[in-house]
C-alpha cells in the first residue's frame, strides 16, 4: 500500500527548495538544505528534535524568511515571507500545533481568509457542499456545523487537512501529523493520503517515527543539525540505517531491567474529577503506584491525562472517591503537600508550568522548597544556601549554563528539564509523576531523562510516566494503563499487549461502562 | 411621582436613549478592538480627544458631520499611537491604554487652552437636534423614545446592526474574531494578524471618539473639562456584560442608561431628597462592577484578548 | 517585522534607548511650546528652573514627590505581581479620611503616639479599599483594572458625601472641607525653617522596606513569581491567591500612606482636591521606574520635577500647566518601548 509502484521516473517535478539557510541568532537551523518533490510523491523528513525539520517547512509556507535561498512551486518562485503566496501557489500545510479558532465552526475555520475580506457575506450554502464532497472524496468525515472547541483531536486535525484541500492545494505538508493520532487513527490518516496521492498530490511528511516513515514514503530525506544529510528512496532503506543516520551515531537507549515491584506507595480508589471545559475528567479512576516499578499512561491526548497529572501534582483535589498515600488519605491536597508528601512533579510544558521563565537558575531551582530551611527562615530568603543547592544541581544533572545566575529563558528544552529533575529528584522522593518528560527534546537528553527515571525506579521509588508516545510507554513501563475520556483501563504488565491491542483501547473501545458509571 | 410613573414616562425613555447613545458609539469601538485581541484602555481619553475634536471643528465654522469626522479622524490617531506600540511590539496593553488615555485627555485640554485661553464658561455651538420621524414617532412611549432623537442616535443603532452584520455575515468579521481567538490560525490561512488588529484598533478608536463626540454634539452643546467622567471604563464593563456581542452590549448600553436616567429622576423625588445626591451619582459606577461580577463566571472572553502575536514565534 | 530576544544587551544599548525616549520627550515638549507661541528654550529652561533653580524650588519639588514616592510604591508593588491596581487614588483618600476622622480631635493621644497610631489605621483602611478589587479577582475573575478606575469615581463621591455631611467643618464657611487636624496629628517639619515635613522621610523609607521585602523575603519571592508566570507558580505550590490578596494589602497601605502624609504633612485637612491624580500618577512613576522600589524615589523626583517646574512655568509665560502631562504621557509610552528595545531587536521578515 505505498506509492512506489504508482510513481513514474518521469513525473514532473511541484517543488524545489534550493539552498536554504535559515539562522536564529546563533543558532543555525537550516544549513543550505535543498529537495525536490515530484508529483504524486510522498517524500518523508526525518530528523530528531530540532532538526530543523519544522524551520524548514515555514520557510516553505512562508512563515519564516530565509535568510538564503529560494523556493519553487510549479516551476515559479515563491516570493518570501508570504504564506498567502504558498497558499495561492497551491501549498496547504497542517501544521503540529492546531491553527483553529475554537469558538468558531468547522465551516467558518475552513472558510477563514478564502474569500476576499471586503466582499459582503459567506456564501456558506456553496461552501458547505464543497465541504462535504471533499470529505467524502478523501474519507474525511467530520460535521462542518460543529464547534471546533467541540471536536476530538483526531477530528480537527481532518478539519485541519480539509482547510488545505479546500483551497485546492496540491502540495500537502504534514508535520508530525501522528503525533496525536492512535494506531487506528493514523491508518485512516494514511488511507486519506493515498487517496490523495491517487488524485496526483504530493505530499511532504514530517516524521521522526521510523515505522510510519518506511510505511508511507517514497523517497526519505534526513535532517541533522540543520543540515541534509541523507536522501534515498524508501525502499532501499532498513529502520535500523533510518536511526543511525537521524541521530549520527549509534547511541545506546538505556537498557531497561525487569523491576522489582513493592508496595504501593498511591492509590486512587473510585477517583471522580470534574470536566475541565472540553478536558474530560477522571470517571471513576482506580490505580495503585508500586515502588520500584514504572507505570505508563498510554493514551490520544486530551483523554484525562490532564486531569490525572493534575490530581497526583497536587492541582485539583478528587471530586468522589479517595486518594491516598501509603500510610494515609489525604482529605485537602495541594501541590505544596503533594510535594512534601514526597511526590517529584515533572510537568508537562517545562515553559509554562515546569519554569518561570524570567526568573533565573537559582529563583526556578528553590521554586517548591523556597519556604523550607535552608533557604528560608520564618519568611526570609537565604539566597546564599539556594545559589549553592543550584550550583549542586547543575554539576550533578549536567545542566549546561553559563551559571546559576542566568535566566533560564536562555537555555536549551534539554538543560532546562535537567534542572527540573534536579530540582525534584534531589528531594528523594518517594513518587515520580513525569509527564511527556521528554517531549521535543533530542536523542542525548532524552536517553539521559530516561536512564534517570529508571535509577530512581530501582532505588524504590513509584514512577507514573505519562506519555503520548506509545513507543516510550512501551519501552520503559513495566505496567501500562491505557486512558480514555477519563477512564482508565486495567493494568497490562510489560509484553502482554501490542501497539495495535493499545490502540482499541486508546480509541475507547474496551471498557467496562457500568464500571465508569458505578460510582 | 414615583418610580412607576417615572418609568411609564415619555421623557424618561427618550433621556435613556439619549444617554445610552454615547455609551453605545464607544461599547462598539471596544468591542471591536477586544474582538480582534485587543484591549484599548486609551477609550477614556479617546473620548475626551473626540468630544472636544468635534465640538472644536464645529465650533470653528465647520458642519456638523464635519465634525464628526473630525472628531472620528482624531480617535483614529490615538488608535494609531496604541496599536503601533501593542501590536507589532507587543507592549503591554494596560500599561499603553492608560498611557494614551493620559496623553488624549492631556493634549485636549492643553488645545482647549490654547484655543480659548480666557473663558470662563465654555461657549456653545449649534448642537444637532432631534428629528422626529414621522408616523413611527407618533407612537406613545417607544416613539418619542426611539423616532425623536437626534440623527447621531440613529446612527448609533443602525452601527449595532452593521458591526453584528460584519462580525458574524463576511469574511471579515470572521477574520476578525479569530484574530482574537486564535491568531496562528489568521496567519496560516495567508491573512495578516498585524494588519487585522491594526484594522480594528483604528475602527474601534475612531468610534469612541464620535461616542466622546456625542456629549457635545448631541447631549449638550459645549466643552466641559471632567465630561467623559469615567464613560470609558463604563464601556469596557458594558462589552464585558454584553458577553462580546453588539446585540446584548446595545441591551446593556439601554439598561445601563435608563437606570443613570432613574437615579437623575429620584433624585428629584420626595424620596431623593433624603439621600446624599452623590449616592445616585456612585449607581451608575456600582452598576458596572456588579455587571462585571454577574457577567464574569458565563462570558466567552475572547481567547487571544491582551495576547501579543509576534509572527513566526518559535 | 519580528522581534528576536537579546541574550547579553550591550551597556550602550541599554543608557542610549531610554535615553533617547527622554530626549525624544523634550522634543515633543518644545515642538507643544512652539505651537502655545513660546520660546521651547525659554519653557524648558523656566520648567527645569521652576523645579530645581532656587531651594525654594528645590523643596516644592521634594514635597511634591513624598505622595508621588508611595504611590509609585503602591503601583510598582501590585504590578510586580501583575495585579493591576489603577486604585491608589481611591485609596490615598481612604488614608486621608482615616486621619482626619481621627485626628481632628476624636483621639487626643500625644504626637508620639498618635501619629504611629494614625499612619497605621490609614494604611489599614486604604489595604481594605484595595482588598475590595483583589477578592472580585481571586473569587469571581473580574478585571480589575475596570474595578479599581470605578472604586476610584465612587471613593471620591463617598469623599465629596462626608464632606459636605458628616465631616463637614462648621467654621469653613460652607466649602466642603473637614476640620483642621490637631496639633499633634501634624507631620513635623524635618529642619526647623525649612517647608519639608517628615512624610518625605517615612517615603523614603518605605521604599527601602518595599526593596527588602522584594529582595529579601519570600512574600517578595512569591511576589515576582506570581507576576512572572502564574501558572508556574501555581503549579509549584506557591498560595497565588494568598499572595495576590497580600500584595493588595501592601500595595493599598502604600497608597494610602500618600493621603495620609499630604494631609498630616502639608494640607492639615482633607478636601476634594487633596490630591491632583497622585494615584494615577503614581502608574507614571512605576512604569518609569521599571517597579523597581529605588528607582521610583528618582522617578518620583523626576516626575515631580515637571509638574512644580510647569506650574512655575505657566504662571511666568502662559504656556497651558497640562505640557506637564503630555510631557509624562509621552515619557511613558516611548520608555516601555525603548526598554523593550534594549532587550528585543526588531527583525524585518
Amino acid at each position: 500500500m505505498t506509492g512506489r509502484d504508482r510513481l513514474q521516473d518521469d513525473a514532473p517535478v511541484v517543488l524545489r527548495l534550493n539552498d536554504i539557510t535559515k539562522t536564529f541568532g546563533a543558532l543555525t537551523a537550516n544549513d543550505a538544505v535543498s529537495l525536490s518533490l515530484c508529483r504524486g510523491e510522498v517524500i518523508a523528513l526525518l530528523g530528531e528534535n530540532g532538526a530543523g525539520k519544522t524551520t524548514l517547512m515555514n520557510i516553505l509556507f512562508g512563515q519564516y524568511t530565509a535568510d538564503s535561498g529560494s523556493v519553487e512551486v510549479f516551476g515559479a518562485e515563491l516570493p518570501p515571507g508570504n504564506p498567502r503566496a504558498a497558499l495561492d501557489a497551491g501549498v496547504g500545510m497542517v501544521h503540529q500545533h492546531f491553527t483553529l479558532a475554537d469558538n468558531m465552526t468547522v465551516l467558518e475555520n475552513v472558510t477563514l481568509g478564502t474569500r476576499s475580506l471586503w466582499r459582503p457575506g459567506l456564501d456558506r450554502a456553496a461552501a458547505r457542499a464543497k465541504i462535504l464532497k471533499l470529505a467524502q472524496d478523501f474519507r474525511l468525515s467530520v460535521d462542518p456545523d460543529a464547534r471546533v472547541g467541540a471536536l476530538t483531536v483526531g477530528e480537527r486535525q481532518r478539519v485541519e487537512i480539509l482547510k488545505a484541500l479546500y483551497r485546492d492545494a496540491r502540495i500537502l505538508i504534514l508535520d508530525e501529523p501522528t503525533a496525536v493520532l492512535t494506531p487506528q487513527e493514523t491508518d485512516d490518516l494514511f488511507e486519506t493520503l493515498s487517496e490523495a496521492v491517487a488524485k496526483g498530490l504530493s505530499i511532504v511528511f514530517i516524521s521522526h517515527k521510523l515505522h510510519e516513515v518506511m510505511a508511507i514514503s517514497d523517497r526519505v530525506l534526513i535532517l541533522r543539525h540543520g543540515k541534509l544529510v541523507a536522501e534515498a528512496r524508501t525502499e532501499d532503506m532498513d529502520k535500523h540505517r533510518l536511526a543511525a543516520l537521524m541521530v549520527g551515531s549509534d547511541v545506546a537507549a538505556p537498557e531497561v531491567a525487569p523491576s522489582e515491584p513493592g508496595a504501593a506507595l498511591m492509590s486512587l480508589q473510585g477517583v471522580v474529577t470534574p470536566d475541565q471545559g472540553n478536558a474530560p475528567g477522571l470517571k471513576a479512576v482506580t490505580l495503585a503506584l508500586r515502588a520500584g516499578q514504572i507505570t505508563g499512561l498510554a493514551g490520544v491526548s486530551g483523554n484525562g491525562q490532564a486531569a490525572l497529572a493534575d490530581l497526583i501534582g497536587g492541582l485539583i483535589q478528587p471530586a468522589a472517591g479517595t486518594l491516598a498515600l501509603a500510610d494515609e488519605n489525604h482529605p485537602h491536597w495541594t501541590p505544596r503537600e503533594a510535594v512534601q508528601s514526597g511526590i517529584a512533579r515533572i510537568p508537562e510544558d517545562r515553559h509554562k508550568t515546569g519554569t518561570i521563565a524570567d526568573f533565573d537558575l537559582t529563583e526556578n531551582a528553590i521554586l517548591e522548597s523556597y519556604r523550607d530551611a535552608p533557604f528560608s527562615r520564618r519568611g526570609w530568603m537565604n539566597w546564599g544556601r539556594a545559589e549553592a543547592f543550584t550550583r549542586g544541581v547543575i554539576d550533578t544533572y549536567d545542566v549546561r549554563c553559563p551559571g546559576p545566575g542566568t535566566r533560564i529563558r536562555l537555555l536549551s528544552g534539554g538543560n532546562m528539564q535537567k534542572l527540573i529533575l534536579g530540582r525534584v529528584l534531589e528531594a528523594e522522593p518517594r513518587i515520580i509523576l513525569a509527564n511527556q518528560p521528554v517531549r521535543g527534546l533530542d536523542i542525548g537528553a532524552v536517553n539521559y531523562v530516561h536512564s534517570r527515571l529508571l535509577e530512581a525506579r530501582d532505588n524504590g521509588a513509584a514512577v507514573l510516566l505519562i506519555s503520548e508516545d506509545l513507543d516510550e510507554i512501551m519501552t520503559l513501563s513495566d505496567v501500562i494503563h491505557v486512558i480514555s475520556e477519563g477512564r482508565l483501563s486495567p493494568e497490562f504488565p510489560r509484553g502482554t499487549m501490542t501497539p495495535a491491542e493499545l490502540g482499541v483501547w486508546m480509541a475507547g473501545h474496551g471498557f467496562d461502562d457500568e464500571v465508569a458509571h458505578a460510582s | 411621582m414615583d418610580i412607576l410613573e417615572i418609568l411609564l414616562s415619555a421623557s424618561f425613555w427618550t433621556a435613556a436613549i439619549r444617554i445610552a447613545s454615547p455609551l453605545i458609539f464607544a461599547t462598539l469601538g471596544e468591542l471591536i478592538c477586544e474582538r480582534a485581541g485587543v484591549l484599548n484602555l486609551g477609550i477614556e481619553g479617546i473620548m475626551v480627544a473626540g468630544a472636544f475634536a468635534g465640538w472644536m471643528a464645529v465650533y470653528s465654522g465647520m458642519g456638523l458631520w464635519g465634525g464628526v469626522c473630525v472628531a472620528m479622524a482624531v480617535g483614529m490617531m490615538f488608535g494609531l499611537i496604541h496599536l503601533a506600540l501593542t501590536v507589532p511590539f507587543g507592549l503591554s496593553q494596560h500599561v499603553v491604554g492608560l498611557g494614551v488615555t493620559l496623553l488624549a485627555t492631556s493634549l485636549t485640554y492643553y488645545a482647549y487652552r490654547l484655543a480659548l485661553p480666557e473663558v470662563t464658561s465654555p461657549p456653545k455651538i449649534e448642537a444637532f437636534q432631534p428629528f422626529e420621524i414621522p408616523i413611527l414617532s407618533d407612537i406613545p412611549l417607544i416613539g418619542p423614545a426611539l423616532f425623536a432623537q437626534t440623527p447621531l442616535t440613529y446612527l448609533a443603532f443602525i452601527l449595532v446592526v452593521v458591526v453584528s452584520l460584519v462580525l458574524y455575515r463576511t469574511p471579515l468579521g470572521l477574520a476578525l474574531r479569530a484574530a482574537g481567538e486564535n491568531p496562528s490560525a489568521v496567519e496560516a490561512q495567508g491573512l495578516s494578524v498585524t494588519g487585522i488588529r491594526m484594522g480594528a484598533v483604528i475602527v474601534g478608536s475612531g468610534l469612541m471618539a464620535v461616542g466622546g463626540a456625542f456629549l457635545t454634539m448631541s447631549a449638550f452643546d459645549s466643552f466641559f473639562f471632567e465630561m467623559v467622567n469615567g464613560r470609558g471604563w463604563i464601556c469596557i464593563a458594558l462589552v464585558v456584560f454584553g458577553a462580546w456581542k453588539p446585540g446584548k452590549a446595545l441591551l446593556g448600553a439601554i439598561l445601563f442608561a435608563a437606570f443613570d436616567a432613574l437615579q437623575i429622576r429620584v433624585q428629584q423625588t420626595s424620596l431623593g431628597a433624603d439621600i446624599p445626591y452623590q449616592i445616585f451619582l456612585m449607581m451608575p459606577y456600582f452598576l458596572s462592577i456588579l455587571a462585571l461580577i454577574v457577567m464574569s463566571r458565563r462570558a466567552e472572553v475572547p481567547a487571544a484578548l491582551m495576547v501579543p502575536f509576534n509572527k513566526g514565534e518559535r | 517585522m519580528r522581534l528576536e530576544p537579546i541574550a547579553n544587551p550591550t551597556l550602550a544599548r541599554s543608557i542610549s534607548l531610554p535615553f533617547a525616549a527622554i530626549a525624544a520627550t523634550v522634543v515633543i515638549a518644545s515642538l507643544l511650546a512652539m505651537a502655545a507661541g513660546a520660546n521651547p528654550f525659554a519653557v524648558l529652561g523656566l520648567i527645569l528652573k521652576g523645579a530645581a533653580g532656587s531651594k525654594f524650588a528645590l523643596l516644592e519639588t521634594l514635597n511634591r514627590a513624598t505622595p508621588l514616592i508611595f504611590t509609585g510604591l503602591a503601583v510598582a508593588v501590585a504590578f510586580r505581581a501583575k495585579l493591576w491596581n489603577i486604585g491608589a487614588e481611591a485609596q490615598l483618600y481612604a488614608g486621608a479620611l482615616v486621619t482626619v476622622v481621627l485626628g481632628t480631635g476624636a483621639l487626643g493621644w500625644p504626637s508620639g503616639l498618635l501619629l504611629p497610631t494614625l499612619a497605621v489605621l490609614a494604611m489599614l483602611a486604604g489595604a481594605v479599599v484595595l482588598l475590595v478589587p483583589a477578592l472580585l479577582k481571586v473569587r469571581f475573575g473580574v478585571d480589575e483594572v475596570v474595578t479599581t478606575l470605578l472604586f476610584n469615581f465612587i471613593f471620591l463621591l463617598f469623599i465629596s458625601m462626608l464632606l459636605e455631611g458628616p465631616l463637614k467643618d462648621p467654621m469653613g464657611m460652607g466649602w466642603p472641607k473637614s476640620a483642621r487636624l490637631i496639633p499633634e496629628a501634624r507631620l513635623p517639619r524635618i529642619f526647623d525653617g525649612l517647608r519639608l515635613h517628615w512624610g518625605f522621610a517615612l517615603a523614603l523609607i518605605a521604599a527601602g522596606v518595599v526593596w527588602v521585602i522584594e529582595r529579601r523575603t519570600t512574600l517578595g519571592y512569591e511576589m515576582r513569581a506570581v507576576g512572572l508566570n502564574r501558572e508556574a507558580a501555581q503549579f509549584a505550590g506557591i498560595p497565588v491567591n494568598a499572595v495576590l490578596i497580600k500584595t493588595a494589602l501592601l500595595s493599598g497601605g502604600l497608597a494610602a500612606l500618600a493621603g495620609f502624609s499630604e494631609a498630616a504633612g502639608l494640607k492639615g485637612n482633607l478636601t476634594l482636591d487633596l490630591s491632583p491624580g497622585f494615584g494615577y500618577t503614581g502608574i507614571i512613576v512605576a512604569m518609569l521606574a521599571l517597579l523597581n522600589p529605588l528607582a521610583v524615589i528618582a522617578a518620583a523626583l523626576f516626575v515631580a520635577g515637571i509638574f512644580v517646574g510647569a506650574d512655575s512655568m505657566s504662571r511666568a509665560v502662559g504656556v497651558p500647566t497640562y505640557l506637564a502631562d503630555i510631557m509624562l504621557a509621552t515619557a511613558l509610552l516611548l520608555m516601555v518601548l525603548a526598554i523593550l528595545l534594549t532587550r528585543f531587536r526588531v527583525v524585518r521578515e
